[in-house]
């Protein structure tokens, strides 16, 4: 490591504050570009399934009425 | 070569595609981000010249790096849905534009952080900066556009001339700090001859560089998956995929 503590890693000789400005802002939009299309195909796919069960269960009622009928 | 990009136009195929390739890239990404970071911040030795600032070269430079070449895949995306309608590279340059966007921002932010100790200002109406200022509005324009039709190939034709009339600027990007005075420096690295930086700084710059085209790929199949999951809700592959 080339700092010798860590509130020498803070300030760098002044340049702290702009340093670690524009790694937090970075870490900031990855994190984003990231996670929303990751959270929203959960969403989706999540969607989807809940969609095919209640598809499946509506289609065994009625399957079952028709049973009922015959 | 024709059945991979045959193979790729398939919507089902790319899914599937790009649900493993996410699984890969994610975790291999995330470390080589942390690790070069740690790397630049901690371990490489300050510049003789600009002290520690520069080590916001660690995030700018990768994301410049890959805002320019960003721009050169959704272009060639825009042309390939321009002259063979193929939908997937329709998809791809919509899932493209938000990720170039976002790189250019952070390229442009950095800089402008950068230039303050640097050059005394947040910013200057520098060829290199002002060009990539445009860059960043090429990006939006293509998310703008792609966005202001109802129907969807009217507005992929729009997006695609868009992103073809925008390849003019990335030339002038690459060449503005040769072309005009400027206040930027020049490039660092150098594909051909030795580069104008020591190896202590050169390695955690290329894991850097690389962890950025990692990201934008991740981040691009990301979005490709997402907007596949919108088109082909009703569709019985995606069906039987999620299930």
């Amino acid at each position: 490591m080339y700092f010798e503590t860590w509130s020498a890693v803070w300030q760098m000789d002044g340049h702290g504050p702009y340093v670690w400005a524009a790694y937090s802002l970075t870490a900031f939009v990855i994190f984003l570009l990231i996670a929303s299309p990751w959270f929203r195909a959960r969403q989706l796919t999540q969607a989807l399934r809940d969609d095919a069960h209640r598809r499946a269960a509506k289609a065994s009622l009625t399957g079952e009425n028709h049973a009922s009928e015959a | 070569m024709w059945s991979i990009v045959h193979k790729m136009g398939s919507p089902p195929w790319f899914y599937r595609f790009a649900n493993r390739a996410i699984a890969w890239l994610l975790p291999i990404v995330l470390l080589a981000l942390v690790v070069g970071s740690i790397w630049g911040l901690l371990i490489a030795p300050p510049d003789y010249r600009q002290g520690n600032s520069y080590r916001i070269i660690f995030i700018h430079v990768p994301a410049a790096v890959v805002a320019l070449a960003g721009y050169y895949v959704m272009a060639t995306a825009g042309l390939m849905s321009l002259v063979w309608k193929i939908k997937m590279a329709d998809t791809a340059m919509r899932a493209l534009a938000p990720v170039g966007a976002a790189l250019t921002f952070i390229a442009l932010v950095t800089g402008s952080i950068w230039g303050k100790p640097t050059w005394g200002a947040w910013w200057v109406w520098d060829a290199r900066i002002t060009s990539m200022l445009i860059l960043f509005f090429l990006y939006l324009g293509v998310m703008a556009l792609s966005e202001a039709f109802d129907n969807k190939a009217a507005a992929a034709k729009a997006c695609a001339v868009l992103s073809l009339v925008g390849t003019v600027n990335i030339p002038i990007i690459y060449k503005s700090v040769d072309w005009w005075y400027s206040l930027h420096q020049p490039a660092s690295i150098k594909f051909t001859g030795e580069s104008a930086i020591d190896t202590s700084m050169l390695y955690p710059l290329l894991l850097m560089i690389l962890a950025f085209y990692g990201l934008f790929a991740l981040s691009v199949l990301l979005r490709m998956r997402t907007e596949l999951l919108l088109t082909y809700r009703q569709s019985a592959w995606l069906n039987a995929e999620v299930s």
